[in-house]
């Protein structure tokens, strides 16, 4: 990854937010969706954020993965702050290109490519090594046979495991993931989850997982909740 | 190219549909630039075949029909031949005739008079070139009104006998009409109405006072240029180039303007059809495209993406359409003013995938917009 600001730090710290306030809408439809929010994470560990719908979740990932610039506070991902990349989208773009995995609701995969192809195409994107080969990656989520399937060959668990496998790529620091089980049975969810569990210790991914799910909250080792914009520990 | 050239592959249905109209767009396109070829062909070939730089017409001579309206008098030709750079300065009688083949099959012809063995002279390609007062060289393509070497034509009215000496070396018309090349002096007597039945002899012609011709053809000299404006001074004519004196053929100009209008209609019809399909193909993959910004894609990256699979496509199913369209210009009908030009099919194939660039670049410069934050779940 060496077109790319990876940042090679000693730091155990994946994820610093302190006193995150962010305020969405305009006008009489303006809500505090972050309201004073601190969460630190270190790498190797597992956070789930849990909370009803609106409570802010979707966007304290969006001020982490340096999508939404907060109104104040600071974000430290990896010992970078993200304040210093200024507003330059491109200076986002490739940052988080280079240290920051999504996993999205579903999968969210491309519909035209085949499994091993969403990983190539990331591959490309981060400027990686032409001769990249998505099969190991694959092969350490269960989808060793599937490299040639396009997302609509796969169930909503496979699909949700290549989105993992496209997710750590480029070998990132940080992994926030969307509400990975919102469209799979128990089973599946926790197949998923845990997988999620098993990849964040493997690589030292400091790992953030939004979610509505609380039985694959076992797999996690830190709940908090989020609730009007606050974040809380679970109980 | 990467995504493109897989999208292309997993949409073929759509793409395959939006190409239909782009390949029949490229065959309307080839179909209206092989009749616009054929039309200026049937219209100016007579004068497009001249080794002519510039036409000089009697002042104030109206544009429309000028050749058959001018009258040019022996001073104002020699007043141009007088001219710096001028190397060639000829009289040139024009006029329209009704006239019969000895099989009595009714045609017209447009009458281009030269000096016989003068630089206007036709090339020919069966027969002799011109020399007996009674001898006319006719176009190849009056070959299909049965008009051979050897067959006399008779000029209506007057009854005037002319034998067919040879046929021009390709097409050669004028206003729609086979020209007929005939020494100068055999036009006028027609034009003065001295001609007699029967073949014109040189006695008609030295008792003739008529001196006059219609026009005078100039020829630069090689490497310079005629001042126009100077020669028409002096010589009290109206000179346009050559390819501006196509507008004197009958209909020149109404035809080419409606074509052309026909075809500039399509290609803004191209450009607004691949416009429109991509802002369709755009919003509808928007969800993709805010996963591929989240992940870090640059908006760059995905317009220049976009912009490879819209050249992809036109470029491709133009040349399809192109190629088809040959195919049916090929077949089309003998007495068609058709004609296949490799350059009108190039550029216009080229204004048609450049439009068509255009609409596709104004469709997905809207993936630069595309907030990424619409990729996470909660804001969609």
């Amino acid at each position: 990854m060496t077109t790319l600001t990876t940042l090679h730090t000693t730091t155990q710290v994946g994820l610093a937010l302190k006193d995150i306030n962010l305020e969405l809408g305009d006008g009489d439809g303006r809500v505090r969706a972050l309201d004073g929010v601190d969460l630190s994470v270190n790498r190797g560990e597992f956070v789930a954020i849990v909370g009803p719908s609106g409570s802010g979740k979707s966007s304290l990932l969006a001020v982490a993965g340096a999508l939404a610039k907060p109104d104040s506070g600071s974000v430290q991902v990896l010992g970078q702050d993200l304040g210093q990349l200024g507003r330059s989208q491109g200076a986002r773009a490739k940052f988080r290109m280079g240290n920051i995995g999504f996993v999205f609701q579903s999968g969210n995969l491309i519909p035209a490519l085949t499994a091993g192809d969403q990983l190539r195409l990331v591959n490309r994107l981060a400027g990686g090594p032409r001769g990249f080969d998505p099969q190991p990656l694959l092969e350490s989520v269960g989808l060793g046979h599937k490299a040639k399937s396009r997302p609509g060959q796969l169930s909503g668990g496979e699909r949700q495991r290549v989105g993992i496998a496209r997710a750590l790529v480029t070998e990132p620091g940080l992994l926030l993931v969307d509400e990975p089980t919102a469209a799979l049975d128990r089973e599946r969810s926790r197949q998923v989850v845990a997988l999620l569990a098993e990849q964040c210790k493997q690589h030292g991914v400091a790992t953030v997982m939004v979610t509505h799910d609380h039985d694959v909250l076992g797999y996690c080792d830190r709940v908090l909740e989020m609730e009007d914009g606050k974040l809380r520990e679970h109980h | 190219m990467f995504l493109a050239l897989r999208e292309l592959k997993f949409a073929r249905g759509r793409f395959g549909l939006m190409g239909a109209v782009v390949a029949l767009i490229a065959v309307l396109m080839v179909m209206l630039s092989g009749l616009s070829a054929g039309l200026v062909n049937d219209g100016v070939s007579g004068l497009k075949s001249l080794p002519v730089t510039a036409f000089a017409f009697d002042q104030g001579t109206k544009t429309d029909n000028a050749f058959s309206r001018s009258i040019v008098e022996p001073d104002q030709i020699e007043a141009w031949a007088t001219q710096p750079g001028v190397a060639e300065a000829e009289p040139v009688g024009a006029g329209m005739v009704n006239a019969q083949t000895d099989d009595g099959t009714q045609v017209d012809l447009s009458l281009f008079a030269v000096e016989p063995g003068s630089f206007l002279a036709p090339v020919v390609s069966e027969g002799d070139t011109l020399g007996s007062l009674n001898g006319i060289v006719v176009s190849e393509t009056a070959r299909s009104e049965g008009i051979e070497v050897g067959t006399v034509i008779t000029l209506d009215r007057l009854d005037t006998e002319l034998e067919v000496i040879g046929f021009t070396d390709g097409q050669a018309t004028f206003g729609h009409v086979d020209v007929a090349y005939l020494p100068l002096d055999t036009w006028r007597l027609i034009a003065s109405g001295a001609a007699q039945p029967g073949a014109p002899t040189q006695a008609q012609v030295d008792a003739l006072n008529f001196d006059v011709a219609s026009v005078v053809a100039l020829k630069a000299e090689p490497g310079t240029e005629i001042d126009l404006a100077a020669g028409d001074a002096a010589a009290q004519t109206t000179a346009v180039s050559l390819k501006e004196s196509f507008n004197s053929s009958p209909g020149y100009e109404a035809e080419t303007l409606t074509l052309s209008l026909i075809q500039v209609f399509l290609y803004a019809i191209c450009a607004l059809v691949v416009g429109a399909f991509f802002t369709v193909w755009t919003i509808q993959r928007q969800h993709e495209l805010a996963i591929l910004r989240a992940v870090g894609a640059s908006g760059t990256y995905l317009v220049r993406d976009s912009l490879a699979q819209a050249a992809i496509l036109l470029f491709g199913f133009t040349a399809l359409g192109v190629a088809a369209g040959v195919g049916l210009g090929m077949a089309m009908p003998q007495g068609m003013p058709f004609a296949l030009e490799v350059t009108p099919i190039l550029t216009s194939s080229l204004i048609t995938i450049t439009l068509g660039l255009i609409g596709a670049a104004v469709a997905v410069f809207r993936i630069i917009r595309i907030d990424p934050i619409t990729a996470l779940g909660g804001q969609r």
